[in-house]
């Protein structure tokens, strides 16, 4: 049924061209002229290195881009490669461009690409993200391998971070999908990741994504669909990604694809979040080299008065949303200076928890509940930052691993205030 | 003398006897419409308090803060004063139907304006519930836009997002109820002009700063803060 919504004439067109193939590699474009030849560039490497006799498709999937992008697609010419590497692929390289809709939609997006992967009968799909500057040929390998070969049905990616970067999930994605749902994945919302033909077909077909949290973060509904439903997931190290793209400014917009997404996920999976205890480990392929530390000038001061700023502002908001005894709290650690000012892992673990509950009963606007979070979120980021800013990698992960810890032992927290508020 | 003063007199005891007579039945029907009236008021007292607990109405009323003034006004909950508005109306209502049954010709006017207004006195109180409503959502949405936005004036922003809501919505009310109408018209329009003007005024004088560094950010002058690096959420 998806399919005969998503696929217009024209692309099921370039699809039956095609024909079946082994591996689909999607893209999900708007406006990325800028970043899009080096990225595509880097596709058709990795094929023909590690996939020269497999049939490989590329699907791109544009969401109205003016500037030239799905022309840059579908012109970007694989003969260059050829000449450089002396290694020729003993297929043809289809690359497919589709038009899904005039403005982006992240959700149809995945959707148009599985659905023509699942039409093209590929047996793994690779989604990588247009922006990633810093990918390699190689990451396709990484990520196509495992569900192509080695049956896993879902590939997440583990980058290589700076000590600064992804705040949002070392402090909340990471140790939450983890502690709620039981897999240690650490990127659950990966920009890069792959997929098995057999969860392709199941996730396109099971009408998770007729749920609005799904269309909110269909990349996070991806990996809580194959946790809920046992598929094998594997995570793969890829390598250091350049973020800066992944919009930092509209924090807003971020915390709604994310978090909105996750926390509105427990609802309907309650009877199967509730029944887990702990966290199991999911294998890692490849090994991960730490990153050299590179200094961030970034304003702890602002980062303070945003978050004393937020939580004496927003008091009226807060109180409808977590408990008396929380937001004191929360207010006695705005009122301290930067120098003393810490945000503790468990005060942070049961504000987020709190938010959950409240987002399930929506005691106020769902959308008003996740904004809520953002300045409450850059005081957590401050502590974050004071703590691992001359840290090693070690201490880095022992921080990290003892949020884990607290948000695993705090669950019971989470199932109190859920009940009680309903 | 004494016979036409005991004629008269019984003349007009037997008149009253026959108005008495006449009135009775009447009264008494009255009297049952008003009894009828309020046991029927009273059953749909009960039904709407009971709809209103199944729909959650009070939380919808205390999201809007209408909780919060009632209970500043030292005035019951928002479902009780609901019902309880709901039962006053229908048995005036029906004390009024009983009234029309008792034919006093001065009266019929009024009670038919009576039933009249009740549709548009309806009307009037739902646009003022969702104008409260209206008036919650949008300044908690301005509230936390500005929060996020790192505005210094946040709560400001936000009550005056909820002032003009609500002096929106109380003059749609009297435009409604048709109190007023020209007086409520101008007066709005003197209100607003006039905050609308000092808005544009305090941000013109005041705002002159922030002004010059938008239009230097937009122009392509970078100052200290933007070399700043953010903090990378994913």
């Amino acid at each position: 049924m998806a399919e005969e919504t998503l696929l217009t004439d024209e692309f099921l067109r370039q699809l039956i061209n095609v024909g079946e193939v082994d591996i689909v590699v999607g893209l999900s474009t708007h406006n990325h002229a800028k970043t899009i030849g080096p990225v595509v560039g880097a596709i058709q490497a990795g094929i023909l290195k590690c996939f020269p006799r497999e049939r490989v498709a590329i699907i791109n999937a544009d969401g109205g881009s003016q500037d030239g992008t799905t022309e840059l697609v579908k012109n970007a010419s694989i003969d260059d490669l050829w000449r450089d590497s002396k290694v020729y692929a003993l297929r043809t390289l289809h690359c497919i461009s589709v038009r899904y809709a005039r403005v982006p939609d992240p959700s149809r997006a995945l959707q148009t690409i599985l659905a023509g992967a699942d039409l093209l009968r590929a047996k793994a799909c690779v989604i990588v993200s247009p922006d990633s500057t810093t990918i390699q040929p190689d990451w396709i390998q990484r990520l196509a391998r495992p569900a192509y070969s080695d049956n896993f049905d879902l590939v997440c990616p583990i980058y290589q971070r700076q000590q600064f970067e992804g705040a949002l999930v070392r402090n909340l994605l990471y140790p939450m999908t983890r502690s709620i749902y039981g897999s240690r994945i650490r990127e659950p919302y990966g920009s890069e990741f792959a997929i098995s033909g057999r969860l392709v077909t199941d996730f396109l077909g099971n009408g998770i994504m007729n749920h609005d949290w799904a269309r909110m973060g269909p990349e996070i509904a991806l990996t809580i669909l194959a946790i809920t439903g046992k598929y094998r997931v594997c995570q793969s190290c890829l390598g250091a990604k350049n973020h800066s793209m992944r919009n930092a400014h509209d924090m807003v917009g971020v915390m709604r694809r994310t978090v909105g997404a996750l926390f509105a996920s427990l609802d309907g999976n309650f009877s199967f979040w509730s029944a887990v205890n702990g966290s199991e480990a999911v294998p890692m392929l490849g090994t991960q080299a730490e990153l050299p530390p590179e200094t961030a000038r970034i304003n702890r001061k602002r980062l303070l008065e945003m978050f004393a700023g937020g939580v004496a502002q927003l008091e009226p908001v807060l109180r409808s949303i977590l408990s008396p005894s929380l937001l004191s709290e929360l207010q006695r650690i705005a009122a301290l200076g930067l120098n003393d000012f810490e945000y503790p892992a468990e005060l942070w673990t049961k504000t987020v928890f709190e938010f959950a509950a409240s987002y399930h009963k929506s005691t106020i606007n769902r959308d008003h509940i996740l904004q809520s979070l953002v300045p409450l979120y850059r005081g957590r980021s401050l502590t974050f930052l004071s703590q691992n800013r001359n840290g090693s990698g070690d201490n880095l992960e022992t921080h990290e691993e003892s949020l884990c810890a607290d948000f695993e032992r705090l669950k019971p927290y989470l199932l109190e205030h859920w009940a009680e508020r309903k | 003398m004494q016979e036409i003063i005991v004629t008269e007199l019984t003349q007009a005891f037997q008149q009253m006897a026959r108005d008495i007579a006449h009135y009775l039945p009447r009264l008494i029907v009255m009297l049952i419409i008003a009894l009828v009236g309020w046991v029927v008021a009273y059953l749909l007292k009960l039904v709407v308090r009971s709809l209103l607990r199944l729909t959650k109405f009070s939380k919808l009323s205390e999201n809007a803060g209408a909780t919060q003034l009632l209970h500043q006004a030292a005035l019951p909950s928002s479902t009780e004063l609901v019902s309880r508005f709901v039962f006053w109306v229908a048995w005036v209502g029906f004390v009024l139907l009983g009234v029309s049954v008792l034919g006093i010709a001065g009266l019929q006017d009024y009670i038919s304006r009576f039933f009249l207004f009740l549709p548009r006195l309806f009307v009037a109180l739902v646009i003022l519930f969702f104008g409260l409503v209206a008036a919650s959502f949008f300044s908690r949405a301005a509230l936390l836009a500005a929060v996020n936005a790192n505005f210094r004036s946040s709560r400001m922003l936000s009550i005056a997002v909820r002032i003009i809501i609500i002096i929106f919505s109380i003059s749609m009310v009297f435009e409604v109820l048709g109190v007023a109408e020209q007086t409520v018209l101008v007066a709005f329009a003197t209100v607003f002009g006039a905050a609308m003007l000092g808005l544009a005024i305090a941000f013109g004088l005041g705002g002159q700063d922030l002004a010059r560094k938008f239009l230097e950010r937009k122009l392509g002058q970078e100052n200290k803060e933007e070399k700043e690096d953010e903090l990378s959420p994913l």
